[in-house]
């Protein structure tokens, strides 16, 4: 059965591709066939017809819809904001569209990331939302690029083409600080979006006289006070709607329609769902990049000035001596040892091996739960007792306060290297790596 | 004269560092001068922030990512620290976020 859906999935993605070619074909040979409009000076027939629920808007016309055909957009993270405002952007009928993504599509993306789907998992985060967008609209230009945003890529990205809006969907510090810099070095207006858990945030920085990121933020926060929504979580529809307000913005800045949220930051909440809309400083004269002498004439080092590296994924540590280190499949061999997971008691529910005891690393860190740990740790009949969680990171820091807070006691805390991730990947891949 | 009466604000993840509860009404007792948020912001740490100062202050302010908004203004709108508190005032300290 295994062998039959392995080849199935690679049937399919052939036929997917060859689908993709001919899509793509027929798409080139009616736009050719459709040409001239004799009965409009800027738009093709289809054109018309498509954008029309626009265009007769007093506020928007046939020139807004021309001056979208006309622009150049970039997106920088195809993600739970990128996915929604590249879908609105494309149908709207904006006339390039750069898409700026370096990762791959993965199962725990998709009740977010709604551009991608189950035949996608593993593929290109900016070729798999390329083939949607293309179906959704071919009048449009849509340029996938397949690579990790710093400094040096985005300058020459940005040096090919000029973008009239930079939409920011990344998801960590460094790049939001980049992605500022480059905008107000090259003049460009910077729709930034942001969500976590119940809520989202989104501003408009470096137009019309308003603040840039730095002229809000000069200081980056310290990197232990960051959370991503892989440790965090987050809701679909919360990234959902800011890329879709996200894409509104742009469609303003590009038919210069007022009513911009610059100078304004939206903080929505979705537990109660709420708008609340904040009067931000202007732009401040002394800011380190838009300032009146600014010290920041090029880019810079972002992961440096920020500390903490240009993506989301988890930094692993090794804090522990060699032999305090185990390999997962020796507690697949432990009969008598206690196995405590530190994972958080959410988590726990989520999903758990047999015969483990849950601690979370945080009840560790106080003191009304110590009692109640040390009851446990006294009922081991071994003297190894097995830490565990999802990657093998917190267990090193569990451990740590284990032999801190439990000295008096005759255990040996040994740490389960690349915890339940090692678990799928070595013993078992019908446990769920999240 | 009686206690002065706001509403102090936390998200963005900042309501965490307390008891993750988003609005406290709070009553702050009459003192000799007038309560600016310099001082507020050291009521806060005594009253209602249990660990982990550090993850909410830095030296005399609040820590860099946090944004603090007086009546949905920015603060660097009324002088920051020294913004002179009113009766129902309507104080938010919201983290930001930089997930996507």
């Amino acid at each position: 059965m295994t062998s039959q859906i392995e080849t199935l999935k690679l049937e399919i993605i052939d036929l997917k591709s060859q689908l993709l070619q001919k899509e793509l074909l027929l798409s080139q040979l009616q736009e050719k066939n459709e040409g001239f409009n004799k009965y409009s000076e800027s738009l093709s027939t289809g054109e018309v017809v498509r954008y029309s629920r626009q265009i007769i808007m007093p506020s928007f016309t046939v020139d807004g819809q021309k001056s979208l055909k006309n622009s150049k957009l970039l997106i920088v993270g195809v993600g739970g904001l990128g996915c929604p405002a590249a879908l609105y952007l494309a149908a709207a009928g904006i006339g390039h569209i750069t898409l700026l993504d370096y990762d791959e599509v993965e199962l725990s993306n998709l009740h977010r990331q709604i551009l991608h789907n189950e035949f996608d998992v593993r593929s290109n985060k900016v070729d798999s939302a390329f083939k949607k967008l293309k179906r959704i609209n071919r009048h449009i230009t849509v340029e996938p690029i397949n690579i990790h945003v710093n400094s040096s890529s985005i300058t020459e990205i940005i040096s090919k083409t000029k973008y009239n809006v930079v939409i920011d969907g990344s998801d960590n510090v460094a790049t939001r600080y980049l992605l500022n810099d480059v905008c107000v070095l090259n003049k460009i207006p910077l729709v930034s979006g942001s969500a976590l858990q119940m809520e989202g945030q989104l501003t408009v920085y470096n137009y019309n006289g308003g603040p840039c990121y730095r002229c809000l933020f000069p200081v980056p926060p310290p990197a232990y006070t960051v959370t991503n929504c892989g440790d965090g979580g987050v809701l679909g529809p919360i990234p959902g709607t800011i890329g879709v307000l996200q894409a509104l913005e742009a469609i303003k800045i590009l038919t210069k329609t007022p009513g911009v949220l610059c100078g304004r930051l939206l903080l929505f909440d979705g537990s109660n769902t709420t708008f609340r809309n904040i009067k931000l400083r202007p732009r401040n004269k002394s800011c380190a990049v838009c300032g009146d002498s600014p010290t920041v004439t090029s880019l810079i080092d972002y992961e440096q000035f920020c500390g903490a590296s240009a993506h989301d994924n988890v930094i692993n540590i090794d804090i522990l001596k060699t032999n305090q280190n185990t390999d997962i499949k020796s507690i697949v061999n432990a009969k008598n040892n206690i196995i405590i997971d530190v994972r958080p008691k959410i988590e726990y529910q989520m999903c758990r091996l047999p015969n483990t005891t849950n601690i979370p690393l945080n009840d560790l860190k106080k003191e009304k739960h110590l009692d109640k740990v040390k009851d446990i740790l006294e009922t081991s009949k071994e003297t190894d007792v097995f830490v565990l969680c999802r990657r093998g990171n917190d267990s090193q820091r569990a451990i740590v306060l284990f032999k801190e807070k439990f000295s008096s006691l005759p255990i040996n805390f040994i740490n389960v290297s690349g915890g339940l991730h090692s678990y799928s990947k070595h013993v078992d891949p019908s446990f769920p790596a999240y | 004269m009686s206690n002065l009466e706001i509403t102090i604000e936390f998200g963005g993840g900042a309501e965490l560092l307390f008891d993750n509860k988003k609005a406290h009404n709070v009553s702050l007792p009459i003192k000799n001068k007038q309560w600016i948020i310099g001082d507020l912001l050291l009521w806060i740490k005594e009253n209602l922030l249990k660990d982990r100062p550090e993850l909410f202050l830095q030296d005399d302010s609040v820590r860099p990512g946090i944004l603090v908004l007086v009546n949905d203004a920015d603060w660097e709108l009324m002088d920051t620290v020294n913004y002179v508190i009113q009766p129902k005032d309507k104080i938010l300290f919201i983290s930001t976020l930089h997930g996507g």
